[in-house]
């Protein structure tokens, strides 16, 4: 295969970085039953806060590793702050989870362009790439893969650990059934609320690790208006379009970051004349045609013609019913 | 397990649901709970298992104190129970299920699964996930998911609703083998008198929140009710139809949903007349009846009412001729969970853009008064009783219609609540009224219709006379086997 493919493939796993750790943080939320609508704002905010951390700590003296490391968990602690206020306000307060995450992504947007004003279009400490010693030099795979920064390879762990959660252990069993059967998980002494808790707000630690991704490796720095502004947006489809399975989610993501390279590819050539509107549109009708198709349940019907045992490997994967008390309350006893 | 309360109260708002409850159950031993809907017993039943607290009063397992919250911890103590709609996570295979919530590890519950289903003889696929099987095998996963626990009192709340008489003589025959055998104490809501009687070795009676009477079986149904209302009852007298002319016609309807289709299904109904629909649940009766009202577009054929055709015209339509229905799931179909009572009224009565409030109330509150439901203006749906969502789903219903179609209208009443909704529907019907019903009591079939189809896997068996069916040959009907019919033919 020739380098510059392969290189382009490698940008785009690069670039899809920061949507695959937003949207497997927004899967384990909304299987806990939550959804958390705010991660457009809180990804800016914490892009935002990661970066100016980490630049002040630079300043300050710290290392550079050091410095980074502040602005990663900085990053984190806003998504996860932004995660426990919808939170509060769906379980505590008894709010309509949607209301108040529609309003804190406006909310959280505005913020981040307010306080981030003054350190727009600045150098700051940005994580560079590490190539992995033995894995980076294979063929293919490792320019594709395997020559990133830390994010990417953070964002690779991060796709097995979640599935592995998810389906392989007994709390990813209560994890998944407070957000299907709430009633269920209660009878088998599941506290369900604080369970919704942890995942709101971890799901919102890993949005802000891409806000993060974005600020401190893929899209360095901070500008206005924001680089990452819209992707909150696109990752939350693209849980719906991963039907809640990290996998497909995964996919997802990569999905939509080879579409958007191809139609900036198309942009650039000089001979093919389209519409760039009509272009930036074509990620989007891509994903809504494979949306229909999944949900038209004709995978359903195809997936009864495949023997019992490999449909019983894929149930988990095809299905498309998002978690059944997916945004409601619940209240013990 | 030998279980003692003492003294249970427990309230809702007014309503004193339990009322200083004072009994003891032996282990080895099937109780059967009774009362009229609203009496309490589930009530009891979800403080037993610890799926809410009483407000008051002691629990006394094998002659200690047990202080328990959560239905985890009631199981620790050795008490599981049966929800009426299993509660597990149908988006999770059975061995999921199985697992959850207990310690066991992959393999070993793997095995345990397949020892305790086999000892009973439930067919469980571990793989299979839970929403593709029947009430019945979930019910099943439930029974072995809490023996797997280690239970020793199990506690049923209405668990023969939606399953077939196979499948309820196998349920039978387990919750027997665990008294005799194991000793366990097995404490069984039901409103169906006759399998309290099959399967029961004492009875313990609520009323109004109070227990009233205890008896010991064997007892008769004319004692049980007497037990249960101070006095007993006959049977609904069915006067004789005088039937008027076609008001509902199908012709060559076909039908089709995910699991069956029915073929071209011709139906006349007349006035005044009552078609009893027998069959397991889910062959095919819900599908016709929805067809009959517009809920579901025959794939083929026509719809009529009187002379106009309505085939595929919506259910608002249908209404508007004076075609009603009610769905059994009630509150999955016909009612809303999250609204009150009085906003049910409206919803239904309310024709102007602006809602009436306080004619809505008063309205509200005369129809309760008059079907005799449970509950006040202001309460919430889900807080009635069941019973008391049936009375009032009938008091929604219009006053004189064409044609009631009624799915399962009396699942889950008391004997008493089940002959007044027959008294109303029977008073409806003697103006004209025709009524098209389902149920899985045949006593009730037999008794209520003039003619009775036979659903099985989409076909439809016709007995045009009830009353020269017998219970026995309408039971060898429902399990599809038609050729045994001595009397009626297929329709399908
Ligand atoms: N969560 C609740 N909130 C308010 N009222 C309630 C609640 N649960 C039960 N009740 C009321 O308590 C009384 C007893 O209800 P319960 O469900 O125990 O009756 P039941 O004997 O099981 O009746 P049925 O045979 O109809 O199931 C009813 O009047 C009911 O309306
Ligand atoms: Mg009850």
């Amino acid at each position: 295969m020739n380098e510059p493919f392969l290189l382009i493939l490698g940008s785009i796993v690069s670039n899809a970085t920061p949507l695959v750790i937003a949207s497997i943080g927004e899967t384990i939320t909304e299987r806990a039953g939550v959804v958390n609508l705010s991660l457009d704002g809180s990804i800016m905010l914490s892009a935002m806060a990661g970066f100016v951390a980490a630049y002040a700590a630079a300043n300050g003296g710290s290392p550079t590793e050091l410095s980074l490391l502040i602005g990663v968990l900085v990053a984190m602690a806003a998504g996860a702050l932004v995660a426990l206020i919808v939170a509060v306000g769906g379980i505590a307060l008894r709010r309509d989870q949607v209301a108040v995450g529609f309003v804190l992504t406006l909310l959280t947007a505005d913020l981040a362009q307010f306080l981030g004003q003054s350190y727009t279009r600045i150098p700051g400490p940005t994580v560079g790439q590490w190539v992995l010693p033995v894995l980076g030099d294979l063929p293919v795979v490792g320019p594709v893969l395997f020559r990133h920064n830390i994010f990417v390879y953070i964002s690779f762990v991060l796709i097995f650990a979640c599935w592995f959660w998810l389906f392989r252990t007994r709390s990813g069993l209560a994890l998944r059934a407070v957000g299907e059967r709430p009633e269920a998980a209660f009878a088998r002494g599941v506290d369900v609320n604080r369970l919704r808790y942890v995942y709101t707000v971890l799901g919102g630690a890993l949005v802000g690790l891409a806000g993060a991704a974005y600020s401190l490796g893929i899209k360095p720095g901070w500008a206005t208006p924001p680089p990452m502004r819209g992707d909150g947006w696109i990752a939350l489809a693209i849980v719906i379009f991963g039907g809640w399975h990290p996998f497909r989610v995964v996919l997802g993501a990569y999905l939509f970051a080879a579409l958007r390279a191809v139609s900036t590819a198309i942009q650039r050539t000089p001979d093919i004349q389209i519409s760039p509107v009509l272009l930036n549109l074509l990620p989007w009708i891509l994903m809504i045609a494979t949306l229909v198709a999944v949900s038209s349940g004709a995978i359903e019907r195809l997936m009864r013609l495949l023997p019992g045992s490999f449909q019983r490997w894929t149930r988990n994967v095809l299905r498309s019913d998002p978690p059944a008390a997916l945004g409601t309350r619940f209240d013990a006893g | 397990m030998q279980i003692e309360l003492r003294h249970i109260h427990k309230r809702f708002g007014p309503v004193h649901a339990n009322n200083d409850i004072d009994v003891t159950f032996q282990g080895g031993r099937i109780i059967g709970v009774l009362g009229e809907n609203g009496a309490g017993k589930s009530t009891l039943m979800k403080i037993l298992a610890g799926y809410q607290p009483a407000d008051s009063g002691d629990i006394i397992i094998d002659g200690r104190v047990a202080d328990y919250r959560g239905p985890q911890a009631a199981i620790h103590y050795g008490i599981g129970m049966l929800q009426q709609d299993p509660l597990d996570v149908p988006a999770f295979t059975v061995l999921e299920n199985f697992i959850f919530g207990s310690r066991m590890r992959h393999t070993e519950a793997r095995a345990r699964l397949r020892e305790i289903s086999q000892r009973f003889g439930f067919s469980l696929d571990p793989d299979m996930p839970v929403s593709q099987l029947s009430i019945a095998q979930r019910q099943q996963l439930e029974i072995v998911r809490l023996l797997a626990l280690n239970v020793r009192a199990l506690i049923l709340d209405e668990p023969t609703t939606g399953i077939s008489a196979e499948q309820k003589a196998l349920l039978f025959d387990t919750l027997r083998s665990l008294a005799r055998n194991d000793g366990m104490t097995v404490l069984l809501v039901s409103h169906k008198l006759e399998d309290v009687i099959a399967l029961c070795d004492e009875v313990v009676v609520l009323r109004a929140g109070r227990l009233t009477g205890r008896g010991e079986m064997p007892l008769t149904t004319q004692e049980l009710v007497r037990l249960m209302f101070g006095q007993s009852f006959a049977m609904q007298e069915r006067p004789a139809a005088h039937l008027g002319d076609v008001i509902l016609r199908l012709e060559g309807v076909h039908l089709r949903d995910k699991r069956l289709s029915i073929e071209h299904l011709n139906l006349a109904v007349r006035a005044g007349e009552v078609i009893g629909l027998a069959g397991l649940d889910g062959s095919g009766q819900g599908l016709a009846m929805r067809a009959c009202v517009g809920l579901v577009k025959p794939v083929a054929g026509r719809v009529f009412v009187g002379n106009s055709d309505m085939t595929g015209k919506p259910y608002r339509a249908f209404l508007r001729r004076g075609v009603a229905f009610s769905a059994a799931g009630r509150l999955e179909e016909g009612l809303v969970a999250g609204l009150s009572l009085t906003e049910h009224v409206a919803l239904a009565n309310e024709r102007d853009m602006l809602v009436n409030w306080d004619r809505a109330r008063r309205q509200t509150a005369s129809q309760l008064a008059a079907y005799n439901v449970r509950g006040r203006p202001d309460d919430l749906i889900e807080q009635l009783s069941g019973g008391n969502q049936q009375r009032l789903l009938m008091a929604l219903m219009p006053e004189q219609p064409l044609v009631m179609v009624l799915e399962q209208p009396t699942r889950g009443l008391d004997v008493d609540s089940a002959a007044w909704i027959w008294r109303q529907l029977l008073a409806r019907r003697e103006g004209g009224t025709a009524i098209v019903f389902s149920s899985d009591d045949l006593d009730e079939l037999v008794a209520y219709s003039d003619r009775i189809l036979v659903f099985y896997a989409g076909q439809i068996f016709e007995i045009p006379d009830a009353s020269a069916t017998t219970i026995d040959q309408l039971g060898h009907l429902i399990g599809g086997e038609f050729e045994m019919a001595t009397i009626g033919k297929r329709l399908t």
